[in-house]
């Protein structure tokens, strides 16, 4: 169906793609595999016609094309769906899908388009009402129109961009069956993946690709977790880093029915109630936009609250600021790193004393200190620079990630709320941090750890929240609870009505 | 990242852009848009080269040329310097032009009404009225920014107006000197409210307090909490919310210090150079000071140096006309100059190679 031979893309100081060939059959899933920055992404971008490779060739169901634009490749029956979706909120799904149709007549019939799309969700279970608005559906039912889009403009060859990544463990159920249907009718879905176990599941074939290089193409039925491992990182990584047992101590810090406003000025927490201890890492699992980061933005002081109080050891803090709550000990390690967490315009030893600047006397920052708090630092977390006087934003994922938490934890903070701090890095780096967190939980520190990785969740963690619709529905013991019951709960069913049932 | 085929070249982003390759990418900007300018010249029949040749012998080319150059250089830099402390937190003042007028507004009012007070007392004075006026007139559109998002762009733009004509209004009514002819301007300072000036030059000593601003600023954004603030803001509001900084209170001070340094200047020019408020205080130096802190990449320093040019290139304007050229010849040098420095920046984040076979 779709054969890429020896493709070569090259950006400055980096070689993203190294004579990679990769083909794909009518009626399979193939997995792309690999950590972040293996490539996957440039060599897909290449195949939907947004880079044009400097080596190699691409050959479509045997011919030797060549992509001038994403439309030439659309014309050739390739889509993707991208990580983010690209609909329009306020509009209904058959007015989304109407937008993405080419060549669309002056006066067009939307009826059509509705009975089109139902057509298409029954052929293959993905149900949706065509009438819906898509600021009303939830995240795997944007998929879906996503998904419904790329069918309607004849879509042979289905690229999926870490699908699963804000999806519920039954949704991402759903969505297999969907793509299994799909190959059944002859369509081929390449999965662009970094989870192991999703991929050994749905998948015929693996490719696997490692600093721009393809390692090589498996059967997904020949092979086990451990070699793909190893052939993602090139190594035999170690099992999971476990954390030692904590003796609950004192109480750190406390949300006390809290409420808060989300950006669009919806109410995102109702009425949550959360204690945190020293030496306890605490989990928030929860589908993304279910009022993770609006509760990690109420902990660290950057969004105050509707009702409810916040206090710290004791001391009620609900009025305090972001500046007060630093000096209280409150480290906050956000989503977005890269224009939150540090000012990407200002070199690595500028963006040192982003948290810290304030501790010198009078007027003037005492540049020379912080670069020796700096140099002394990236020597101990062992960030790699180009160099120290480069924009961060010239940085790449990993060591950004390592040079916010060697600012965060040198501040010797009391409570570390980190959100989603292992996304998107890869597997090194992943390990690195979650090492690290733990240690600090050892150390007596307390952890809020909001988290999209189960996984990562039932391993490091004390005691698990799980959130759903900007509430809590229920508190879970990592030891006594199963991936199925989180899951349930992050589809929005209470732990009580688990138990009983 | 995508790259652009322009034959057997094409275009690579580069990630490292050295001190020397900016200057040299200036330089060059500047020279191609006095070529390009140059074309028009010579499209209407006249030597491009004895153009520019004119420019340069009045400009810099006597010491009476000189010294009017920098009596240019002193507004043009004062507002430059204004402008630049708000684009580096990503606002984008471009009222220096009211706030200038404002200024030698606030200024005038003391030199006018209260002419009995003795010198040290009145320049001081006069010096505050300026500062304050033009930070205040700078403050307008940095309250609905600060709190509502408000475009400050628009707002500050659009008050240059309102502040000018207030100035005219002043000029032409309650403030017209009974004995100036009935020409848009007030009667004389007294002695007391002029500042001195070196010998018979018109440079005034204004002039030392450019510099002090531009070490000031320079020490400012480099060294102190308050600049690091604002180089933080300017790059990510989120990381300054992250930080806990006030938004919102940076803004107000750095719009209103903005302002009243272009304040300062409207004061500097009816106190040092007019020694009245008149209808035509300013050939636009609000405008040209964007032109040149954009030039300058914010850098105080380079701003003097860029100001001092600018200034060379106003005064040779005003002699063209004497040979024929229309003035407004240097508002065509400005844009052409800024057009190409702009497309120049391009070349900073990337470089042309030519392609492997």
């Amino acid at each position: 169906m779709v054969e890429m031979r020896k493709i070569v893309k090259e950006f400055p100081g980096i070689l993203a793609n190294d004579q990679v060939s990769f083909d794909v059959n009518s009626g399979e899933i193939h997995a792309l595999l690999g950590e972040n920055g293996a490539g996957k992404s440039t060599l897909m971008s290449v195949l939907t016609g947004l880079y044009r490779p400097d080596g190699g060739d691409i050959y479509i169901e045997g011919k030797k094309t060549d992509f001038l634009s994403p439309k030439d490749a659309v014309n050739c029956g390739i889509g993707m769906v991208h990580q983010h979706f690209k609909l329009v909120q306020p509009f209904t799904v058959a007015e989304n899908v109407m937008l993405s149709i080419k060549g669309l007549k002056q006066i067009y019939n939307l009826n059509e388009i509705e009975q089109q799309i139902i057509k298409q969700s029954e052929a293959f279970g993905l149900s949706i009402d065509p009438k819906a608005k898509i600021w009303q559906l939830s995240v795997g039912e944007q998929q879906r129109v996503e998904i419904i889009k790329l069918l309607l403009l004849g879509a042979k060859v289905l690229i999926l961009d870490e699908p699963t990544a804000v999806l519920t463990p039954q949704e991402a159920n759903a969505l297999f069956k969907t793509l299994l249907k799909m190959v059944k009718n002859g369509k081929s879905v390449i999965l662009i993946s970094h989870k192991m176990n999703e991929v050994l599941e749905n998948t015929d074939r693996i490719t696997v690709l490692r600093d721009g290089k393809s390692i090589g193409t498996v059967d997904t039925k020949t092979t086990n977790e451990k070699e793909l491992a190893k052939m993602m990182v090139g190594r035999n990584i170690n099992g999971q880093s476990e954390k030692k047992s904590y003796r609950k101590k004192e109480k750190i810090f406390s949300l006390d029915n809290a409420s808060a406003l989300g950006d669009s000025g919806l109410l995102k927490l109702k009425n949550i109630s959360i204690d945190i201890y020293d030496g306890e890492i605490l989990g928030v699992a929860g589908v993304d936009g279910n009022g993770q980061k609006e509760l990690a933005e109420a902990v660290a002081g950057l969004r105050s609250l509707k009702t409810g109080g916040i206090s710290f050891y004791g001391k009620d803090c609900t009025k305090s600021g972001r500046k007060k709550r630093i000096n209280l000990g409150i480290s906050y390690v956000p989503e977005d790193r890269m224009t939150t967490g540090l000012a990407p315009d200002l070199n690595a030893y500028e963006n040192m004393a982003l948290i810290n600047y304030r501790k010198y006397r009078g007027f003037f920052i005492r540049w020379d200190k912080v670069r020796n708090d700096t140099d002394r630092l990236i020597q101990k977390f062992d960030v790699r620079l180009a160099s120290k006087s480069n924009p961060v934003k010239m940085m790449s994922g990993g060591n950004i990630q390592k040079l916010l938490l060697a600012r965060e934890i040198d501040s010797d903070p009391k409570l570390i709320i980190a959100v989603y701090p292992m996304r998107g890095l890869d597997i090194g780096a992943t390990d690195y941090v979650k090492r690290l967190l733990i240690e600090q939980s050892e150390k007596g520190k307390a952890v809020l750890l909001i988290s999209e990785d189960l996984e990562d969740l039932l391993s490091m963690t004390d005691r698990i929240i799980v959130m759903h619709g900007g509430e809590i529905m229920g508190v879970v013991n990592p030891s006594e609870t199963s991936r199925e019951e989180i899951g349930l709960m992050m589809a929005g069913k209470r732990k009580v009505d688990l138990r009983e049932a | 990242m995508k790259h652009k085929q322009l034959g057997s070249w094409e275009i690579k982003k580069t990630n490292t852009s050295s001190a020397l390759k900016k200057f040299g990418i200036s330089v060059t900007s500047i020279v191609l848009g006095l070529l390009f300018a140059g074309l028009f010249v010579l499209i209407t029949g006249k030597d491009p080269l004895q153009l520019y040749s004119e420019i340069f012998q009045s400009s810099v080319g006597s010491i009476y040329g000189l010294s009017e150059t920098l009596v240019e250089m002193i507004p043009l830099a004062f507002c430059s310097l204004g402008v630049s402390l708000a684009f580096r937190m990503q606002l984008w003042n471009i009222g220096a032009e009211g706030q200038f007028c404002m200024g030698a507004f606030g200024a005038t009012y003391f030199a006018l009404f209260f002419s009995d007070l003795p010198k040290l007392i009145m320049l001081p004075l006069m010096l505050l009225a300026g500062f304050i006026c033009g930070g205040l007139w700078a403050l307008i559109p940095a309250i609905p920014k600060a709190f509502w998002n408000v475009n400050e762009t628009i707002s500050s733009l659009l008050l240059n107006y309102v502040a000018y004509f207030w100035m005219a209004y002043l000029v032409y009514g309650p403030w017209k000197d009974p004995k100036g002819n009935n020409f848009p301007l007030t009667k004389p300072f007294p002695d007391s409210a002029t500042i001195p000036v070196f010998g018979n030059t018109r440079i005034s000593y204004a002039i030392f307090l450019v510099v002090i601003i531009a070490v000031a600023m320079f020490f400012l954004i480099k060294y102190s909490k308050w600049g690091y603030e604002i180089s933080v803001s300017g790059s990510s509001r989120k990381a300054a919310d992250y930080a806990g900084m006030s938004y919102v209170k940076n803004v107000l001070m750095v719009m209103f210090l903005s302002g009243s340094i272009s304040g300062i200047a409207g004061m500097a020019e009816v106190s040092g150079v007019l020694h009245r408020l008149q209808q035509t205080i300013s050939p636009g130096y609000g405008y040209t000071a964007i032109l040149i802190a954009l030039l300058a990449r914010l850098n105080p320093f380079s701003i003097l140096l860029v100001s001092f040019l600018m200034g060379g290139l106003l005064v040779g304007g005003f002699s063209l006309q004497t040979s024929g050229f229309p003035s407004s010849m240097v508002s065509m040098f400005q844009g052409s100059i800024l057009f190409f420095v702009l497309a120049g920046e391009v070349f900073n984040n990337y470089r042309l190679v030519r392609k492997k076979a």
